[in-house]
């Protein structure tokens, strides 16, 4: 009896969140099943909104999640799963959008802010460090008349 | 050179606005069939009607540019189609159909109701058929041409615009093509 | 009849608009005082009627007047109120009307609160942001207009959406309208200083409060809507990377940015031309989100239009708008340099730093939504973007961020060291690491990530408070605490609080990125399942009404040592729009929530029951909430907003570090 809760507890954990996926359709090797969990939430439902095979109720989504596990039980990898499905439905059914030279710009996006922009920030920040450095000059008296003047009217005159 | 930093912003963005003008004509939703200029899939599949033996195969798509239209018997769009496709049977143009994800009897059915243009039919209860074609809902219609490739896919029920507009003229080509 | 006046009140006010963008620009320009002055008064006036266009559409609703085509369109007999009220946001007009309301609302704040502006600034400011409403209003009038006429009139509706008759969902709309609207405010200060050619502290002051109030409603409307979500949606759910969620995350982030950069911009006269570029950003970000929505340009569950016409329309306006702002910003920003400086190591620098972070997880989001659009123009093929990718770029983006929070309130103006800020951060440090090292070894490698982020959350909720117990004087012998706890000003602990929020919706985001249980089953009524530690069974199954749908109910007797308590999970169907809402059953506990989902069966007399445990998922709109009240607490601070040009001087304890 415990070991039998041991396991459901384990297929539980590795089998992860359920979704769409009736208990009609999961494998009974967990890892198989885990497999195609894995690869389901990658693979977008195209005749649904924006929700992945593994969330979603469309019937079709339903006849993928099946393919994916009948390709999974054939014995293929992974990738030849997704393959199987690309080759019918095209990249677009990725939700994870392949890394070639069209979308290397969209992979690189996090890096094609922060360099440039890293560097320029560096510049400024030390160009400024630099002079904050130096000793601050005190104020002309001409300089104290308008800040007094700000702080008394909270605007320049 | 600093001032090239502050011109970046608005450079970038009528980049953007361009792009974004340029997508407004697009439509997101038509996705291109992965079988364009591709030949179609092997299959072999059962009759609908009862008493067919022929049922539907790839081996049946060589000779002369056909249409596959896929249909089904809860399909409403499907409905819709159903006079158009009747008319062009009766005009000559060969439709096979593939009745996707439905029970044989009520495929059957659904005919008899309406009439059959279809000149082959096969049964994909299962819709195995359908995902090697790439199909994700019915109606669809594929242009074959006579070395059994696919030409095209319309999604959506034919309308006579889409038959004078596209799938008349593309016949036609194909049929000079063999 | 209402519905006429409520169309000539629109138009009377697309002409006020006119007036609005025009007049004052002139009046500035020749230092005309009579000219100005007609654009704060025309900005008033728009107010009212707009709002009495508004309120035309919002009567035509509640009395069901179905001779309105939206109202035919949107509503029905048996709609219950609240929702016929909340239906007339509920449409591609009506949600365009609600916006046009509040741009008209924050253009009569200006005129009325601003008296203590330069006057000249103010008119630059009411005329940018009466070119906005002459925009928006035009395109309501000749694009989009909610009081056409429905003849014959129908007896009766097509109902709103059932999934939008919810009450989490009548606040989203207005909430994230009242966000991306008040950043219109920072952008026409922002086009305003560019014209005058000057930004100053006061410009700074002025501004803040306006952003603030932006944020914290686009904080509580985001946050609904996720919310709204994971209890509506059927499975859990609270962010899907959709690209319409995207469009109003992405001014969130550049927003935050603007409050950041406005502070130090107020307090110091630094990053003047940050702050006007991410005050155009912000609002630009806002358009763009609204031109998403109801384009078509991307397929979306959320889009209220597929109209390539208007959107082309919105392009339009945004590329005058944003492309004039743009453009005006690079031939005036770079000869508004500040003189303000300081070292590598301060606060100023920290919020720069901050700014970056937030502007390259804004251009990860960007790119995300928009690139299959992009690729598509170039090549016609489709790609699509879906949560695996955010999960490797966004992500990897806000781990540094978040760290650097916590350093950020720590670090002084203008000059400190590393030493010194991590010895003021000593204590948080080492809870942090304490946390992370009992993390690693409970959880062990594989739940790795999560331990690292759960750490990251008491981090930040540590520093928070190592905030407030510096400023104490907790641990300083001779502190008079209590006196220093009565007078830590409102913006002291705002900071705090906001932070904190920050590391409470981040814990929350980790336990549910890594705890997530769930079963699936048949079940039949008297049967029993075991899940998550609760006893499940399902006690009927059976029909239910409601006032506009039948439902498919069942009802669960769940036990969670000993103590029993019900749940009810139905399938609705909404007979007049023919649609069909899971509804779940969920409940509330302290280490998470239990949450039903019920579904049909091929088995007779059966149903698949969906069961999730959600552990810690409450802290992430916990967590966005606290940061609202954060945001609360600063808008309060007296001190902070505008008409306070004499303020008392207040004493600077050498140890203060925030202020």
């Amino acid at each position: 009896m415990r070991r039998f809760v041991l396991g459901l507890f384990c297929a539980l954990l590795i089998a992860g969140p359920a979704a769409a996926v009736l208990p009609e359709e999961q494998l009974t090797d967990p890892v198989l099943e885990a497999r195609a969990r894995e690869i389901s939430r990658e693979l977008r439902c195209v005749v649904c909104q924006n929700q992945s095979i593994d969330d979603s109720d469309a019937p079709l989504a339903a006849d993928l999640r099946t393919i994916v596990r009948e390709r999974l039980s054939a014995g293929d990898t992974n990738e030849e799963v997704m393959a199987y499905i690309v080759a019918r439905y095209g990249s677009f059914v990725l939700l994870k959008p392949p890394l070639d030279m069209q979308t290397i710009l969209l992979w690189c996006a996090p890096l094609l802010v922060l360099i440039p922009g890293g560097l320029v920030v560096a510049l400024y920040l030390r160009r400024r460090g630099q002079v904050a450095a130096a000793e601050s000059i005190p104020l002309t008296d001409e300089e104290r008349r308008t800040l007094a003047a700000i702080l008394k009217t909270g605007d320049a005159p | 050179m600093r001032r090239l930093a502050f011109i970046l912003p608005v450079v970038l963005f009528l980049m953007v606005a361009a792009a974004l003008g340029l997508g407004l004509r697009r439509d997101p939703s038509i996705l291109p069939s992965m079988l364009i200029d591709r030949s179609i899939p092997t299959f072999d599949l059962p009759g609908v009607v009862p008493g067919d033996t022929l049922g539907l195969a790839s081996s049946d798509f060589t000779g002369k540019p056909v249409l596959l239209n896929v249909f089904a018997s809860w399909c409403v769009a499907c409905v819709i189609e159903h006079p158009m496709l009747l008319r062009l049977q009766a005009q000559g143009v060969t439709i096979h159909g593939l009745d996707w994800k439905d029970e044989p009897a009520a495929g059957a059915e659904w005919l008899a109701q309406r009439g059959n243009p279809y000149t082959l039919i096969g049964s994909d209860p299962r819709g195995r058929t359908g995902i090697d074609f790439g199909v994700t809902g019915a109606p669809e219609t594929f242009v074959i041409d006579g070395s059994g490739r696919v030409r095209y896919r319309h999604v959506g029920p034919i309308t006579p615009e889409v038959w004078a507009e596209t799938l008349q003229p593309m016949l036609a080509r194909l049929e000079t093509e063999t | 009849m209402i519905a006429e006046i409520g169309q000539l009140a629109l138009i009377l006010a697309f002409m006020l608009g006119l007036v609005q963008s025009v007049a004052p620009l002139l009046g500035a320009h020749r230092g005309d005082s009579v000219l100005m002055s007609l654009g704060r008064s025309s900005a008033l006036l728009q107010m009212v009627f707009v709002a009495l266009a508004f309120a035309a559409l919002a009567t035509a609703y509640v009395t069901m007047d179905f001779s309105v085509e939206l109202v035919a369109k949107h509503s029905h007999t048996t709609q219950p109120l609240p929702y016929r009220f909340s239906a007339s946001w509920g449409s591609h007009e009506g949600s365009m009307l609600l916006w046009v309301l509040i741009l008209a609302l924050h253009g009569g704040a200006i005129a009325f609160f601003g008296r203590s502006l330069r006057e000249t600034l103010q008119a630059r400011v009411l005329a940018v942001q009466g070119m906005l409403s002459v925009a928006f209003i035009g395109f309501s009038l000749f694009t989009s207009n909610p009081f056409s006429r429905l003849s014959p009139v129908p007896l009766d509706g097509t109902e709103l959406n059932p999934l939008l008759q919810d009450p989490g969902l009548v606040m989203h709309p207005p909430l994230l309208y009242l966000g991306y609207v008040g950043f219109s405010v920072a952008f026409s200060f922002a086009v305003a200083a560019l014209i005058e050619g000057r930004v100053d502290a006061a410009w700074a002051r002025w501004v803040r409060p306006w952003v603030l109030s932006a944020w914290i409603s686009l904080t509580i409307g985001i946050a609904l809507g996720s919310w709204w979500a994971y209890y509506e949606l059927g499975w859990g759910g609270w962010w899907f990377w959709d690209p319409v969620e995207n469009a109003s995350l992405m001014p969130w982030l550049v927003g935050t940015a603007l409050l950041h950069s406005a502070m130090v911009l107020e307090k110091r006269g630094a990053l003047i031309s940050w702050t006007i570029l991410l005050a155009i950003l912000t609002f630009s970000l806002s358009m763009i989100g609204t031109f998403l929505v109801r384009s078509g340009v991307l397929t979306s569950v959320h889009a209220f239009a597929v109209d390539p016409e208007r959107g082309f329309y919105i392009l339009v306006f945004i590329l005058i708008a944003t492309g004039a702002a743009l453009a005006l910003y690079a031939w005036r920003a770079p000869a508004m340099r500040s003189g303000a400086l300081f070292s590598p190591i301060s606060r100023e620098a920290g919020i720069t730093l901050n700014n970056l972070f937030l502007l390259a997880a804004t251009a990860t989001v960007f790119l995300g939504t928009f690139y299959p659009v992009f690729i598509d123009v170039l090549n016609g093929e489709k790609i699509s973007v879906g949560p695996p990718y955010y999960a490797i770029t966004f992500i990897p983006l806000f781990v540094p961020l978040l760290v650097l929070v916590g350093f950020g309130p720590m670090l002084t103006w203008k000059r400190d060291t590393a030493r010194a800020v991590l010895r003021r951060l000593r204590w948080p440090i080492a809870v942090t690491a304490v946390v992370a090292g009992a993390g690693l070894l409970v959880f062990g490698l594989a739940k790795v990530g999560a331990a690292l982020a759960i750490a990251l959350g008491v981090w930040l909720i540590a520093a928070a408070f190592m905030l407030l117990a510096r400023r104490w004087g907790l641990g300083r012998k001779g502190a008079e605490t209590g006196r220093l706890i009565r007078t830590t000003p409102l913006a002291f602990w705002a900071v705090a609080v906001a932070h904190a929020g920050l590391g409470v919706g981040t814990i929350g985001v980790a336990a549910m990125s890594a705890w997530t249980d769930s079963e699936v089953a048949t079940m039949v009524p008297g049967q029993t399942i075991e899940f998550a530690g609760h006893r499940i069974t399902m006690d009927a199954l059976g029909p239910a009404t409601g006032p506009n749908y039948q439902a498919e109910q069942a009802r669960f007797r769940v036990e969670e040592r000993g103590q029993p308590f019900l749940m009810v999970s139905e399938k609705r169907f909404y007979p007049s729009s023919q649609t069909q809402t899971t509804e779940a059953g969920i409940r509330r506990e302290v280490m998470g929530n239990l949450y039903i989902s019920v579904g049909e069966s091929a088995t007779p007399g059966a149903a698949t029951v969906r069961l999730w445990w959600h552990p810690l998922v409450e802290w992430i709109w916990g967590g966005a909430m606290i940061m609202a009240f954060g945001g609360v607490l600063s808008l309060s601070d007296r001190r902070l907003r505008l008409a306070m040009p004499t303020r008392k001087p207040v004493p600077v304890e050498a140890a203060e570090v925030a202020g």
